[in-house]
């Protein structure tokens, strides 16, 4: 697990309501209300998309939502900034290939 | 397509937007305060050490508690706070065209608009650089501050400016690793007291070095740096490997100012702020007379200056709309005006001074 | 790692600021044997825009003046020691010394942001500006105050052999 528990400024990690997920069609629980993005690394996934061209995987870069390196398939629906989108109950989100491909 | 009016619009609601707002509607002013975020504050919150300054700049309190008492202000003050809310575009010097949770277009007509969108983090490119684990040190430190995940354990810090410095020290505090931080010019970039503290706890400062190449299958795993002689060429046989699997790019911001330029601003170039940045007047006002601009967007800072800037476009903005007495307005302009110039002032601050100079000198030239 | 050896210490290359630095700057006072209590030392030699040292000072025994970029003076004949500007001081640049607090025995009072805290009592590796072990230390109190802003404030008694260079500890 890569979440921050216990910080010398920010103090315990609150309690959260669990959010479900489906990744790459593996089950993982989030944090209600968090990034789908902070979700993923919390569950230790950086890997987020393939390039179109070279099939190269990429994470995620700027974490405020301008330079489009984290998008994913959200619920079917192609490049989603997975940074600055909050994760919802039973959603499906796939590694993106490509340019990606409405489903 | 929807349309209102209201008298001021603010866009971004980061330090800069936030107070630009506040300042304007305790002048008197209707405003509008839009976010394309779902949360407000832009980089504030993020900011967990104790800002610099003085007392009239909140010294000596944490960016995330100055944020908190900005949004109490805001709150107390009944400003109209519209988040998700992207500005996508200006027209007719007047109009903002917003869509709203992404989907519901509006057009909202505005008196004077206030342009305080911020910046984006640099990136260079190396061999590798494309790798999941390089990423901006802004989006390591929003990762761990806000979202509370390290998105690694093991870090490398390309520059050593306040930015890299800072976040240095924060990814030590979230408990990962800072194994080094490289810094390509002879001498460290950041304040002695911020490059102290990470030195203190054991990281190793790289001057005249820089990153070579990332390595890994699929991730990172490991980072060559190599030595750079006085013309910053690369000395051949002193490259050496460290073990990381993260590597933070701290190499300076550029201004976001797409919508500024889209509407019409007239740009100058900064290259001690950013690069290219709208034309603007000690009063924040823009080439174009009913937009202002303030913070990163008009000359990246940080946090303490885009707040006193986005005062003083808030109460200009204010001003030019018949609000405020004249002498209210001269007195307080003076406060603020003294305020901003007190950060760009000493050894790290003159430079980024001569620069607002210059921009501003260069106001009547592009009216 | 390579190259480290020769690179040149002082603080604008290396990071910290070397013993040498300090002593050329007429504000870094260390107090010497006569000193019966812990008073306040600054290491802050750059001219950045700051003050909250000496805003925080309820005695005034820290002068900036109007001017935040000048350099904060320090008056130790005037400290109480009470370590407010230790936990004001962003630049985490002030920590309280005692060159003699007990028989070959130096006192320090260092701010402290990481997690965990050492307990009461425990020794630890005490720190040069570099990070590097000096000597071991006994950790006397650990003061946690609102006051303080979540800035812990760490008081631990050290060899005063090692009086000057120790200045923090190695973090657990
Ligand atoms: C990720 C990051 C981390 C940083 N960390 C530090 C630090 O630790 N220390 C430091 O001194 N400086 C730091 N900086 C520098 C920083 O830019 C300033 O400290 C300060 O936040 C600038 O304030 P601002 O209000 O101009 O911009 P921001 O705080 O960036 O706020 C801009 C706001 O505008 C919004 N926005 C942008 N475009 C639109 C649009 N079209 N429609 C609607 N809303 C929009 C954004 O969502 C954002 O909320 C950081 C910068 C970044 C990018
Ligand atoms: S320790 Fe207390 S009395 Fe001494 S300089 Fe600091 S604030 Fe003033
Ligand atoms: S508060 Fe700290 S960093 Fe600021 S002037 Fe005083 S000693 Fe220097
Ligand atoms: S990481 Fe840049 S948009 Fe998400």
């Amino acid at each position: 697990m890569n979440r921050i528990v216990d910080h010398p400024i920010l103090g315990p990690l609150s309690e959260a309501e669990v959010v479900h997920i489906i990744v790459d069609g593996v089950p993982f629980t989030a944090r209600k209300g968090e990034m789908i993005a902070s979700a993923l690394i919390a569950n230790g996934k950086s890997t987020f998309r393939k390039t179109v061209k070279r099939n190269e995987p990429r994470g995620i870069y700027c974490g405020i939502g301008r330079c489009t390196d984290c998008v994913m398939t959200v619920n079917g629906i192609p490049n989603v900034r997975t940074c600055v989108t909050a994760v919802e109950e039973g959603m499906v989100i796939e590694t993106q290939m490509g340019s990606g491909e409405w489903q | 397509m929807n349309q209102i009016k209201r008298e001021i619009v603010v866009i971004g609601s980061g330090p800069a937007g936030l107070c630009a707002a506040i300042e304007a509607a305790r002048s008197g002013a209707q405003v509008l305060l839009i976010d394309e975020n779902a949360k407000p504050g832009g980089q504030l919150f993020k900011q967990i050490h104790k800002f610099f300054g003085s007392a009239d700049h909140r010294a000596g309190v944490r960016g995330l508690d100055i944020g908190e008492a900005l949004l109490k202000d805001a709150e107390e003050l009944k400003i109209e706070v519209w988040l998700n809310s992207e500005a996508c575009g200006i027209f007719d010097s007047t109009n903002v065209w917003v869509v709203r949770d992404k989907q519901h277009s509006i057009t909202v007509q505005a008196q004077r608009i206030i342009i305080a969108t911020g910046a984006v983090e640099n990136s260079i490119n190396f061999p590798g650089w494309t790798l999941p684990g390089v990423m901006g040190a802004g989006a390591a430190q929003t990762m761990i501050n806000v979202n509370r995940v390290l998105p690694g354990h093991r870090f490398l810090m390309v520059g050593s400016g306040n930015v890299g410095v800072i976040v240095s020290y924060q990814l030590l505090q979230a408990g990962a690793a800072v194994v080094a931080i490289v810094e390509a010019a002879p001498t460290l970039g950041g304040y002695g007291v911020h490059t102290a503290k990470v030195r203190r706890a054991g990281v190793p400062f790289y001057t005249s070095h820089t990153v070579k190449e990332a390595h890994g299958n699929g991730h990172v795993e490991r980072a060559t740096l190599v030595r750079l002689d006085e013309k910053w060429k690369e000395v051949a046989g002193s490259e050496f490997e460290v073990e990381v699997d993260t590597i933070c790019i701290a190499t300076g911001l550029t201004p976001a100012v797409e919508l500024a330029f889209g509407s019409g601003c007239m740009a100058v170039n900064s290259p001690a702020l950013g690069g290219l940045v709208p034309v603007h007047d000690e009063t924040m006002r823009s080439s174009n007379t009913a937009i202002y601009v303030a913070g990163d967007v008009s000359g990246v800072e940080e946090a303490s200056t885009a707040m006193e800037e986005g005062r003083i476009a808030g109460l200009c903005a204010a001003h030019s709309l018949g609000y405020l007495g004249q002498g209210a307005y001269e007195a307080r302009l003076g406060v603020l005006t003294r305020n901003v110039n007190a950060l760009r002032s000493g050894m790290f601050g003159q430079k980024r001074r001569e620069a607002k100079e210059y921009i501003v000198s260069s106001y009547g030239a592009h009216r | 790692m390579s190259s480290t050896e020769s690179r040149e210490k002082r603080l604008k290359v290396d990071g910290a600021v070397q013993i040498s630095e300090l002593h050329q700057t007429a504000e870094y006072i260390l107090p010497d044997e006569r000193f019966t209590k812990p008073v306040a030392v600054i290491e802050c030699i750059e001219s950045i825009p700051c003050n909250p040292c000496e805003t925080a000072c309820p005695v005034n025994a820290i002068v900036i003046g109007d001017d935040i970029t000048t350099l904060p003076k320090i008056d130790p004949t005037i400290c109480t020691g009470c370590a407010l500007c230790v936990a004001a001081c962003p630049g985490l640049a002030i920590y309280l010394k005692q060159q003699h607090w007990g028989p070959s025995l130096s006192y320090i009072a260092f701010p402290y942001e990481y997690l965990p805290l050492p307990q009461k009592g425990a020794e630890v590796t005490m720190a040069n500006r570099w990070g590097e072990a000096v000597c071991s230390g006994t950790v006397i109190k650990v003061i946690k105050s609102s006051r303080f802003d979540r800035t812990a404030i760490i008081h631990a008694s050290y060899d005063s052999a090692f009086y000057e260079e120790v200045v923090t500890m190695v973090r657990l």
